[in-house]
């Protein structure tokens, strides 16, 4: 075989204590398109972006044709013909496509937009890109935007193409012209790197498939000799066992209904369609999902802070026994209704805290309104603020340090303790662990189980498979905006839920 | 009396121009510099420094000043004195990525500071009478206009009877206009401001582009202050009276919808705005206050119709006022 259009040696890289990559070995050649697979948080961006100039690695060797190379930067990666189209465009909206393509190029001659457009036609009808240089970006649709992208290093020279998840914003339909167009720059001679976690994709488009599992390089597969239940495997791993606290949920009464919910997003790309599920009292629902399939969208839409376009959201009152739709009104008209939902965003000192306020304020996030008259109500979130320092062992200075100067885990305690504390008979967590070392996130797994065992309603959005599996009672699996699966925690393997969540619209359309 | 109206009106127009020139400029590198009023400040009283020792080198004699250098002595010092500030405004906000509205908003104060410091010290060294520096001299070099420009009729009197300082103006606008839509440079600058990741991730040196732009923008900008004292008032600097030229200017960029071909067109209706109270007989001071609001208020305007027409290209660049890190890396 011909050397190798690019070639990595051991390449490892660590973010502080994280290990990002670890002696990942990999070979991609020309003519061929190699997917990279893995969950999320597997390595796969970090590694890539490595090739692309944007990390340097801490130790290992990255050889092209043959030679060693050093890329330092952006600007080295363009030396080696390398081009990356990132997940997120790096665009100027109020520029045209043209513009957009040769900004800073510095090109021999006169600045000359009309031989680049002529260029940039050119380029279109050699691999069948549809694309018009004076159409501004933002008139642009998403896949308009990428196919932008994608010539813009084609303009550069580029014969490596790297595509972060490109299809993660595409209908099927521009996920297959995608496809053909990445064939006919193969068949050219360019070498194609994709990241994605889709099996289908990788099973349709790729010659090669590499696979990551936490950082490490676990192998590489000839993707006619695989299967899907061998990567799968391959990407999930061995079931490690977390001995995590589960009890038997006590008197399950169903507690929140959710009926065909439709939400589209600003685009106006659907990223729920038709999600039906019920959260029993006394259980922990776990949400498993690759990132960004509809899971913070789901959550916004039950605790109303984003508006569906379809469906119901039934409450059933544990009071009163009334049956509440809470479809499309605000937080506020649901805290009226005497529904008791907490929820702790992703997005923990964004939508959770703020930031600059002490843990005191912080908890009067949630009761400001409570006090009489026209002054703010101080004693109660201060002891509030206390009881969680001393329950939760918050480690502070004080009561009066603003939040943002807590380590991670603390500052999920500060959060969850102030939802728990409003005695919820609904809890949604998103993520609550993430980020956190082992001892916190023990702290919030026993939190949880306090909660369900109180009869609370627990809804749980988690990566890591392992923890999903031995804390929840059920598994929803959703990918790309549909519920894939309802499994029950206790017999389902990861296997199974990986698959699960692999398994995307892509199987009916690709027919 | 028109002739009169529209030539009074292009007089007080030109500082503005000047300003919100060199405003756009720097906003174009996505740096709102609401120190433009004490960079024009500054801008006046370096060249009435400039002015002042070369009038008082020559001996306070006309016969012995050259006018070359009655002209760039004044020029150039007024250049370097608004570069400098521009340079401030850079450092504070570009490296160390201070809050751009409070730097702009200290500058001015301080530039009106400085500038009436040495404003009020030459006033204490010639000893004069009135608080004020008169520079008559090198004023008459710098009010020479055409010479048969009188013989053209009206023609001549609206279109050929100004000073340099005025075409210049109106150049420098075109060429910042051509700069910014025909070359490469103008592409990268404008992307700077747009979106600086994207610029930097295409290789384009952000740190640069904004302060070249922030000094060469305040570098125009001060120009609008030394055609204030050097044509307008005829060579008299008096501490204040510059009043709030700088921030109508600031006006005119958002009016202009950053683009400096309107700004020119702009500049002459806020001078002809600003000025119509004098044309109009039987005001009365409450009156003439409302007519000198009238820019300000057309500024609303056209700021209400641009919101509400949504046009892209008519808004400000994306990442006006906004620091760039470059993250991780």
């Amino acid at each position: 075989m011909a050397t190798a259009a690019i070639e990595l040696k051991n390449i490892t890289k660590t973010f502080g204590s994280v290990v990002a990559n670890k002696n990942v070995c990999l070979t991609a050649n020309r003519g061929e398109i190699l997917s990279i697979l893995g969950e999320n948080g597997s390595g796969k961006t970090t590694l890539m972006n490595m090739i692309s100039g944007i990390y340097f690695p801490d130790e290992g060797q990255i050889f092209i044709d043959g030679k060693e190379a050093v890329i330092a930067s952006p600007k080295d990666a363009f030396d080696y013909k390398i081009g990356m189209i990132h997940q997120h465009f790096k665009l100027v909206n109020v520029f045209s496509a043209a513009e957009n393509i040769v900004l800073g190029l510095e090109e021999e001659g006169r600045y000359d937009i009309k031989a680049a457009s002529a260029r940039i036609t050119a380029i279109c009808q050699q691999y069948g890109f549809e694309l018009d240089p004076k159409k501004k970006i933002y008139t642009m649709s998403v896949s308009e935007k990428q196919t932008v992208e994608i010539i813009k290093v084609l303009y550069r020279g580029a014969d490596i193409l790297i595509l972060d998840e490109p299809t993660a914003v595409l209908t099927p339909q521009e996920t297959q012209r995608l496809f053909a167009v990445l064939r006919r720059m193969r068949d050219d001679g360019k070498s194609i790197i994709i990241i994605t976690h889709k099996m289908h994709e990788v099973l349709s488009l790729s010659d090669r498939v590499a696979v990551l599992r936490k950082g490490e390089y676990v192998g590489t597969v000839k993707t006619a000799e695989t299967s899907e239940a061998e990567l799968t495997e391959m990407m999930v791993g061995k079931k490690i066992s977390l001995n995590i606290h589960r009890s038997e949920p006590k008197d399950p009464k169903a507690r929140l209904e959710v009926h065909h919910i439709d939400c589209s997003n600003r685009e106006g790309a659907l990223v729920l369609d038709d999600v039906s599920f019920t959260a029993y009292s006394g259980e922990i629902l776990g949400i498993a999902g690759i990132a960004g399939s509809g899971q913070r969208e789901l959550l916004e839409v039950i605790a109303g802070l984003q508006k569906s376009d379809s469906g119901a959201v039934l409450y059933h009152n544990p009071k009163t026994d009334n049956v509440d739709n809470l479809q499309n009104k605000t937080p506020l008209q649901i805290r009226e209704l005497g529904v008791r939902l907490s929820f702790v965003p992703e997005d923990r000192l964004g939508m959770g805290l703020v930031g600059n306020m002490d843990i005191v304020d912080n908890m009067m996030l949630r009761s400001y309104r409570k006090g009489k008259g026209a002054f703010l109500e101080r004693k109660a979130p201060k002891d509030l603020a206390e009881h969680i320092i001393e329950e939760l062992e918050v480690v502070t200075p004080g009561a009066t340090t603003p939040v943002r100067r807590l380590s991670g885990g603390n500052v999920q305690k500060v959060l969850v303790g102030r939802e728990i504390a409003a005695s919820p008979t609904v809890l949604m967590a998103a993520y609550p662990v993430r980020g956190l070392d082992i001892n916190s996130s023990y702290t919030i797994y026993n939190l949880l189980n306090q909660q369900k065992e109180k009869g609370v309603a627990v809804i749980f959005v988690g990566e890591d498979l392992d923890v999903l599996l031995e804390l929840c009672d059920r598994i929803l699996v959703i990918g790309s905006g549909k519920v894939t699966g309802i499994v029950d925690g206790r017999t389902a393997t990861k296997e199974q839920v990986g698959l699960l969540m692999t398994k995307t619209e892509g199987g009916e359309v690709h027919e | 009396m028109i002739i009169a109206f529209i030539q009074r009106a292009i007089l007080l127009g030109i500082p503005l121009l000047y300003g919100s020139t060199g405003e756009i400029v720097t906003e174009k590198s996505g740096h709102l510099n609401l120190g433009i009023p004490g960079v024009m400040y500054v801008g006046g009283i370096s060249g009435v420094t400039g002015a002042f020792l070369y009038e008082n080198a020559c001996g306070n004699n006309i016969e012995n000043m050259n006018p070359f250098l009655a002209i760039m002595i004044p020029l150039l010092a007024s250049i370097l004195g608004s570069m400098l500030m521009g340079l401030i405004y850079s450092f504070l906000t570009v490296t160390l990525r201070a809050n751009q509205n409070v730097t702009g908003l200290a500058l001015t104060t301080f530039g009106i500071g400085i500038g009436n410091f040495f404003g009020g010290s030459l006033i204490k060294l010639v000893d004069s009478e009135m608080p004020s520096i008169i520079l008559t001299k090198t004023s008459d070099f710098y009010s020479k206009t055409l010479p048969f420009a009188d013989n053209l009729g009206w023609f001549g009197e609206i279109f050929l009877s100004y000073e340099f300082l005025t075409y210049m103006a109106i150049a420098i606008a075109l060429i910042v206009s051509f700069v910014l839509n025909r070359t490469r440079i103008g592409l990268n600058l404008r992307a700077v401001g747009e979106n600086p990741a994207t610029a930097d991730a295409a290789g384009i040196n952000v740190t640069r582009y904004k302060y070249v732009a922030t000094c060469i923008g305040s570098a125009i900008a001060g120009l609008g202050g030394l055609q204030y004292v050097m044509v307008y008032t005829d060579g008299v600097w008096s501490n204040d009276a510059f009043g709030d030229r700088g921030w109508l200017a600031i006006a005119l960029v958002i009016f202009a919808l950053w683009k400096p071909t309107v700004a020119i067109f702009g500049s002459f209706l806020f001078g002809a705005l600003c000025n119509a109270h004098n044309y109009i007989n039987g005001l009365g001071v409450a009156t003439q206050e409302l007519f000198k609001m009238l820019p300000y208020a057309v500024t609303i305007i056209v700021l209400i119709i641009t919101s509400m027409r949504k046009k892209r290209e008519h808004q400000p660049p994306e990442h006006l006022g906004l620091p760039y890190f470059r993250e991780e890396r």
